[in-house]
């Protein structure tokens, strides 16, 4: 290893950037998979792979994915929700497949464009 | 590939002792088992500072908190978590039983009102990988001191900040670099002292542990400014894992050219080499520690002249807590003013004005979070206690704060308002410290308490002078003839006038701090010394000779059925009553040892 530079230790700072914020939880987007039994059966698995594929090939620093359980309707799995730093309200998309998902970057994640047609609705669930 | 989770197991010393290694291996094994391997990754981090509830792992980006893990709970964790996306509330952080469990670690009080400088970068970076520490700014404080300043401007930037020695002595660091720095000669050291050695403090460890790279920074940044070349490190050889980390750190360090000859292009150089100390407290003391270093017994010598003029080997050496190096590089990143703003006082004029910054304490005894926690400066201790610790145990009522470890003092309840500044600190009879805070609930014995801390500055006192050597040896004498009920009211004054004798006439600190413990418990709790020397009596109980044990026979015929336990467990034989019948305690032969008293499953026997 030859002696680093100052440009290295910037260097080394922009190559881990994306590890580093996802440790500290820090984004411009958060995409959550629904991940149940009833997801995971409808595909979920390849919605999580294209979106990490997604994310990969574009190279974003700031998106981050994470999973979690049933979403409760589970004839529209697989489905994702979607929150914008920028947005008040997160977003679920339904009927998800690596085609759309590709739609939901192009638009949504990069252009802050909602994708109307796979949209189920805006918001969040109430919780007691 | 880039990761999707990252589950951030702790290894600090607390975690690993409760097997965090074999739950790192257990999860590896298992995400391949699930094909998982690819998606989400293991790091190792140090230590995370809820030690209390260890072993701990954070699971990133969602920050869910688990707690008390044991390898065989990973594959259900694995399952439900990573696979079917349902954070498992079983594991999670649970305030008391009355409150739901909380799922993000931001949420935890324990965490929400710290302040993170010299441990910023706990939990959130592998320590053992260099990459990880300039990913989060790391050396960028170096390579803006060596670019953008010049050596006079780093040391101006320090005493700006009002950054005050965190080893306990509170001397403005900016002050002891500008005298070293004005004394001539080529040849000249910077030394890390990592010698930490007060009983239930574990700072320094924490710090090395989870972030080496800052503490070789800071002593970076100051050799720079302070124009030396070379550095030490003494730290104990009982913090196994700190020892490790710091020397991959530096060889690390070493590979990347951060530390040798050149340094970023410049003619700055620099080398640390590590020194191990073999475990004695006075090596903590700053001549003592050059001592060891030099190979010469570890003994304090009178400070006429400062070791900024004449320290190791008599070259002009300037002398840094492990934390206090820890919080440079922030300093110089990020400026003076940015330090300032946190803390109490004001130190534009006067450095010796205000405690800036934070202070790491190691808080642990009788609180239900124990841990290590970073506050800021001019926080009260009742806010420590309460909303970070979380209370006393069992819902019991406080008695005191022991801060500043063996040379601190104990500060009454009534006192919990105070700041925690070095001045506001020292006023009250009791001291910083290097961050040792234990907290004392009613069961606690005061006396008990002051003999613990006698007892242990008596054995580490080097010997060296006789008012150290031997009045702390008569001082625990008196303090364990009280505590067996010898004592007399007269004691109480020749402890006092001892206590004023050892701190006037020792050499160093050892000496000059070792009776602040017994200082203030006069002070404070009078009453609890004189309930002993006039009454013969432990109001805490916990002065077992002044006890008088006995067996309430109704429990121990109806719900202990007469289980023989405490019969078998005395040393006496002081116990008689046949099996499944009442048992009974003869007074004459019992020595009052209380082994029948931990023993008793049932409650069945009495203290009074």
């Amino acid at each position: 290893m030859p002696k680093i530079t100052i440009a290295d230790l910037e260097k080394i700072r922009e190559d881990t950037k994306r590890t580093l914020n996802f440790r500290l939880g820090t984004c411009k987007a958060k995409i959550t998979v629904h991940m149940g039994t009833c997801g995971i059966a409808a595909g979920a698995r390849d919605i999580l792979s294209s979106v990490m594929k997604e994310i990969e090939e574009r190279k974003l620093m700031d998106v981050i994915v994470t999973n979690s359980g049933c979403a409760g309707l589970c004839s529209k799995e697989p489905m994702i929700t979607v929150e914008m730093a920028n947005e008040p309200a997160p977003v679920k998309y339904i009927d998800m497949t690596p085609a759309k998902i590709k739609k939901i970057f192009d638009s949504h994640i990069l252009k802050n464009e909602l994708v109307k047609e796979y949209a189920l609705a805006l918001g969040s669930e109430k919780t007691a | 590939m880039a990761y999707r989770t990252y589950l951030m197991v702790c290894a600090g010393t607390g975690c690993v002792a409760n097997q965090s290694i074999k739950i790192k291996d257990t999860l590896i094994k298992e995400l391949e088992k699930k094909g998982l391997q690819d998606e989400v990754a293991v790091v190792t981090t140090g230590c995370n500072g809820f030690c209390g509830v260890g072993p701990i792992m954070v699971v990133q980006p969602d920050g869910i908190f688990y707690q008390l893990l044991k390898s065989s709970d990973i594959p259900y964790l694995v399952e439900e978590h990573l696979i079917k996306g349902r954070p498992v509330k079983k594991f999670m952080y649970i305030p008391s039983e009355k409150e739901p469990p909380i799922p993000k670690m931001s949420d935890i009080d324990f965490f929400k009102k710290q302040v993170l400088i010299a441990l910023r970068n706990r939990g959130l970076i592998d320590p053992e990988k260099i990459e990880e520490y300039i990913a989060r700014g790391g050396y960028s404080g170096l390579a803006k001191a060596l670019t953008e300043m010049t050596p006079d401007q780093v040391i101006n930037e320090v005493k700006k900040s009002g950054l005050r020695g965190r080893g306990g002595g509170g001397f403005p660091t900016g002050i002891k670099w500008e005298t070293m720095k004005k004394v001539p000669g080529d040849v000249r050291f910077v030394i890390c002292n990592a010698d930490e050695g007060d009983p239930g403090a574990f700072m320094d460890r924490s710090i090395i542990e989870s972030d080496p790279h800052a503490v070789i920074e800071g002593m970076l940044i100051g050799a720079y400014g302070m124009g030396s070349t070379q550095g030490y490190v003494y730290i104990r050889n009982e913090y196994p894992i700190a020892l490790e980390r710091l020397l991959k750190a530096i060889a690390q360090a070493k590979e990347y050219g951060l530390l040798g000859e050149n340094i970023f292009g410049t003619d700055f150089k620099f080398d640390i080499r590590i020194i191990r100390g073999a475990g004695a407290f006075v090596c903590g003391e700053s001549t003592a520690l050059m001592a060891s270093i030099q190979g010469m017994p570890g003994e304090p010598r009178a400070k006429y002249v400062h070791t900024v003029e004449k320290g190791l080997f008599d070259f002009p050496t300037c002398l840094n807590n492990v934390e206090t190096w820890a919080n440079v590089p922030q300093i110089i990143q990020k400026g003076a003013e940015w330090f300032t703003q946190i803390g109490t006082g004001d130190v534009t004029n006067d450095p010796w004005g205000g405690s800036k910054g934070t202070k790491v304490f190691s808080l642990t005894g009788k609180v239900v979070n124990t841990g290590l926690v970073e506050v800021p400066m001019g926080i009260t201790l009742r806010e420590i206690i309460y909303d970070i610790g979380g209370g006393i145990k069992d819902g019991k009522k406080i008695k005191a704060v022991q801060t500043g470890g063996p040379s601190g003092g104990f500060i009454p309840e009534s006192m919990l308002d105070l700041p925690v500044d070095f001045d506001e600190l020292t006023k009250v009879g009791s001291m910083m410290g290097s961050g040792g805070m234990i907290i004392a609930d009613e069961d606690n014995c005061i006396v008990d308490m002051a003999k613990y801390f006698l007892n242990f500055t008596q054995e580490e006192s080097c010997g060296k002078c006789i008012p150290c050597r031997e009045g702390t040896k008569r001082m625990y004498d008196i303090l364990e003839n009280i505590s067996v009920g010898k004592g007399t009211e007269e004691d109480l004054e020749l402890l006092e006038d001892l206590s004023y004798m050892v701190v006037e006439s020792s050499l160093c600190a050892l000496g000059g701090s070792a009776p602040n413990p017994v200082l203030t418990s006069l002070k404070y709790f009078k009453d609890e010394y004189l309930t002993h020397v006039r009454e013969k009596k432990c109001p805490a109980k916990a002065c077992r000779q002044l006890n008088v044990y006995t067996i309430d026979e109704e429990i121990c015929a109806t719900v202990g059925h007469g289980c023989d336990l405490c019969k078998k467990s005395c040393p006496d034989f002081a116990i008689f009553g046949e099996t499944k019948k009442a048992h009974h305690i003869d007074q004459m032969k019992c020595h009052k040892c209380g082994a029948c008293y931990d023993a008793c499953n049932f409650k069945a026997i009495k203290v009074e």
